[in-house]
């Protein structure tokens, strides 16, 4: 009532919001710690290891699986997966090729066909799945070699190289290392985490993969937002697509094979939970660093493949170890 | 009773607990051979820890425990169990998708050269239920498609058939009918009989006269006295656990309610309108022909055994069922609708508070703020798709002051509420929603008496906003004193509306049986 009463509750508004933010940054330090210890024991076994050249080197090689990881997260938050990723990156990228190789089209209008052709699969992830009832994890099995195929018959299991019209996405631009896929990915990765934690679309979703009857007894309709994560996860895949191709300079319908688990083990080392309701993009986006980090530095200390993939695998595995941990914890048993 | 006391079968000294906060301080309890003991306390107190500490599901900071006078420390349940100590919980440790059989015989399945020999494990389940008299249940049936009443007791019945010499029960009655719970006091008379002992958690005080022998109760995590149940009235159970003088009789809800009635001559002409009327409705087995209105401004209650089909008629009501057939009409006589989700009921001025809040009500990890603005997400949201989250804290911080809502902040996950608060949550979100229609189902279901007055008073408020109000209740002294009107189902049919002149125990319980007097059900229903 009294102005005192007043001021003392802003005050206790604004106390409570910079703890807030402390917390929300405070939930980024456990992976920020992990990603500089990992960088830290890959400059003391390799002299060469902390420098521009791998920085930027490291940097310009995830932005497709960090785009694809992002998507990824949203469809693990609402109790999904989406294990068609690659394959839907593959079209996309054969679609590049033989648009703009074959069909002498211009990059303006190439990226759109591909980015609607990938929606357009995730889409269908989605309404199969969500109006059937049928689990994502089959939907999608499905879709990864409907898609594959779909590559192959389009570029007639051909790669098809592009050039340097495509090439200057995927190349640092001049003076400041980075390049402009590199740049984009960012964008997604800040865009996403906004749209989840700020956003009634984010909201729902984190509701849906909590409790998706409490939601239907709410009176909200989840199959709408559920399919429009499938299309967005979709839409990631062709945009990632692209990226990989200039990267390239050509379009492989073999690319991107096996993606989808690394995007899931992105994912997951970041903290998402599969059982949906719980993730961040932010974290995601950690995640793709760490194997990114994780895989270079290996390469660059002479670990052969087995070796990194037994190391990689344990990676992921303790980091979800820990995080149970850290749940568990944070409950008090 | 005091003439030879019965042997001490189980016995506390100074048990403590500590989770982030101490739960229990130094309890003592003992246990008597053929006793039931009531264990009573408002949510908080530490009673289900207790039950857990002695069923092994949780290990004590301090203190020690002795069964039948030698040390008595279980790691876990099973160790528990080998001792002969049984725990029902609250929640349902059923596989709702194996029979009733093989959840009855689930720690001893009969196995006959490696594979279940399931003519044995039928006919030892038949016998099971024909000793606990509920055989009316088909053996084969898969447990999940039960009632929740019916579940409970095949859970009870498991815990008896194996060996029992302690059995604990939390709140066993909750999801049970009047007839149920008569059925479940047999059992635990002739268990006693048998010479075991029985501790009885339950805010049913009426029960806990009728059956207990003795109680404790605890306030805080502290043991404030264990007495004979003879020598204590409710009232005085109520003052102990809540450790304050209440207000004598009337009940303050009545008291509020009358207040409310005297103002309501200016929304007199409001009272007259219809907020919420259903014609013939049929969904399913369990809603066959239902017809009544709730006027604005009105509580109506439902009475009715479990499985009479009071929350089926809710849901088919609120469009989470389909209805088959019938017609809904809302206030200024909007309709006919039957809705086919409830996005439509919502959309329509209708909210509903479910029976099972942990299922369908709450979203269990997330946040207070998360939970309360769910329905009303979009009011929020102005441009873009972005929620405005200073108005989203704001009402939720109003919604904590108005309710009454125990916790430290906002942003706390609901899993660490007590139940009584969790549902405050449930019934803040459909406030900030705003409805014209609340359905209620099981509202203050197993939460304590200071929380179960906060959401009555809620009742009075809506009311005398005009809003029309559904209470689905198995308690009916809730009715009594909340409702306006009560309407008893019996057997999937409306079969009687009272007044509050008209209304009493008797009557409505006839009601609620007379569906089920048909001379094929006698078996299960005796007239």
């Amino acid at each position: 009532m009294s102005r005192n009463d007043s001021t003392n509750r802003i005050k206790s508004q604004e106390r409570s919001h910079s703890l807030r933010v402390v917390s929300s940054l405070l939930q980024y330090a456990g992976m920020v710690g992990v990603l500089l210890g990992l960088v830290f024991i890959f400059s003391l076994m390799s002299k060469n290891y902390l420098s521009i050249t791998t920085l930027t080197s490291i940097a310009n090689s995830i932005p497709d699986l960090t785009v694809i990881a992002v998507g990824m997260t949203f469809v693990l938050i609402i109790g999904g997966i989406d294990l068609s990723v690659g394959s839907m990156l593959a079209v996309s990228s054969a679609l590049l090729g033989v648009l703009m190789a074959d069909h002498g089209w211009s990059l303006v209008l190439a990226i759109p066909c591909c980015l609607f052709a990938c929606g357009i699969c995730g889409f269908l992830n989605g309404v199969i799945s969500v109006k059937a009832g049928i689990p994502s994890f089959i939907v999608t099995l499905g879709m990864l070699e409907i898609a594959r195929g779909v590559a192959y018959l389009i570029t007639g299991s051909q790669t098809k190289y592009i050039g340097s019209s495509v090439e200057w996405i995927g190349t640092p631009i001049q003076g400041m290392f980075l390049s402009p896929s590199f740049l984009i990915s960012i964008i997604v990765v800040i865009t996403g985490q906004f749209v989840l934690s700020r956003t009634l679309f984010g909201r729902y979703c984190i509701a849906i993969g909590t409790n998706a009857e409490a939601v239907r007894m709410s009176g909200i309709k989840s199959a709408p937002y559920s399919i429009t994560v499938f299309a967005i996860s979709g839409v990631m895949c062709g945009l990632a697509g692209i990226m990989q191709t200039s990267r390239l300079s050509t379009a492989d319908p073999n690319a991107a094979v096996g993606l989808e688990l690394a995007a899931i083990a992105a994912c997951v080392i970041g903290g998402t939970s599969l059982m949906g309701g719980r993730g961040s993009v932010i974290n995601t986006f950690f995640g793709v660093l760490i194997i990114a980090v994780l895989q270079s530095g290996l390469a660059q200390i002479g670990a052969s493949d087995p070796t990194k993939r037994v190391i990689t695998g344990s990676v992921i595995i303790i980091a979800v170890l820990l995080d149970a941990m850290r749940q568990r914890w944070g409950k008090g048993n | 009773m005091n003439l030879s006391p019965a042997p001490v079968c189980l016995s506390l000294k100074g048990i403590s607990k500590d989770y982030a906060v101490r739960v229990l301080n130094h309890v003592d309890f003992e246990l008597r051979a053929g006793e039931i003991h009531a264990l009573l306390g408002a949510n908080g107190a530490g009673k289900s820890t207790l039950c857990n500490i002695i069923a092994g599901l949780t290990p004590a900071t301090a203190g020690e425990m002795f069964c039948d006078d030698t040390v008595y420390s279980p790691v876990d349940k099973q160790q528990a169990e080998a001792r002969g100590i049984q725990i029902v919980q609250q929640e349902l440790n059923l596989i709702p998708t194996l029979s009733i059989a093989e959840n009855l015989f689930l720690t001893q399945l009969p196995i006959r050269f490696g594979v279940i020999a399931r003519k044995q494990l039928r006919e030892q389940a038949r016998d099971v239920l024909l000793r606990f008299g509920i055989d009316d249940l088909d053996v084969d049936r898969e447990t999940g498609l039960l009632g929740i009443g019916q579940q409970q007791m095949i859970e009870i019945a498991t815990s008896l058939n194996r060996k029992c010499k302690v059995l604990i029960l939390d709140e066993p009655t909750a999801a049970l009918s009047a007839k149920e719970s008569d059925q479940l006091f047999e059992w635990l008379a002739e268990l006693r009989q048998q010479g075991a002992g029985i501790i009885y958690v339950s805010h049913r005080l009426d029960e806990i006269k009728r059956i207990a022998n003795r109680t404790t109760i605890l306030r805080d995590g502290c043991h404030i006295g264990t007495f004979a149940v003879d020598h204590l009235s409710t009232d005085e159970m109520v003052t102990l656990m809540t450790g304050e003088e209440r207000e004598t009789k009337p009940k303050p809800a009545i008291k509020e309610k009358q207040i409310a009635a005297n103002n309501q001559s200016e929304s007199q002409s409001k009272r007259e309108e219809i907020a919420l009327q259903v014609e013939s409705l049929h969904c399913g087995p369990l809603v066959k022909d239902v017809s009544f209105s709730v006027r604005a401004g009105e509580c109506f209650g439902i009475a009715g055994l479990v499985g009479s089909g009071r929350t089926e008629l809710l849901r088919a009501i609120f469009g989470a069922d389909h209805a088959e057939n019938g017609e809904l009409f809302l206030h200024k006589n909007r309709g006919p609708f039957r809705f086919k989700h409830p996005h439509h009921a919502v959309r329509h001025g209708i909210a509903m508070v479910t029976e099972d809040r942990k299922k369908s009500g709450l979203l269990l990890s997330q946040s207070i703020r998360v939970n309360s603005s769910l329905c009303n997400l979009k009011a929020y949201t102005h441009v873009a798709g972005v929620i405005n989250q200073t108005e989203e804290r704001t009402d939720t911080t109003r919604m904590r002051e108005e309710l009454d809502l125990r916790c430290n902040d906002i942003e706390q996950s609901i899993e660490t509420l007590s139940g009584g608060n969790q549902q405050k949550v449930v019934v803040a979100k459909w406030l900030l929603a705003g409805a014209d229609v609340y359905l209620f189902d099981e509202p203050t279901r197993g939460i304590d008496v200071a929380a179960r007055e906060k959401i009555h008073r809620i009742f009075t408020t809506l009311t005398a906003q005009g809003k029309g109000i559904v209470i689905v209740s198995s308690d009916l002294d809730e009715l009594f004193e909340t409702c306006d009107r009560i309407g008893v189902m019996s057997a999937g049919k409306l079969v009687a509306i009272f007044s509050r002149e008209a209304w009493s125990t008797d009557l409505i319980m006839q009601a609620a049986f007379s569906g089920y007097i048909d001379p094929s059900e006698e078996s299960v229903y005796e007239s």
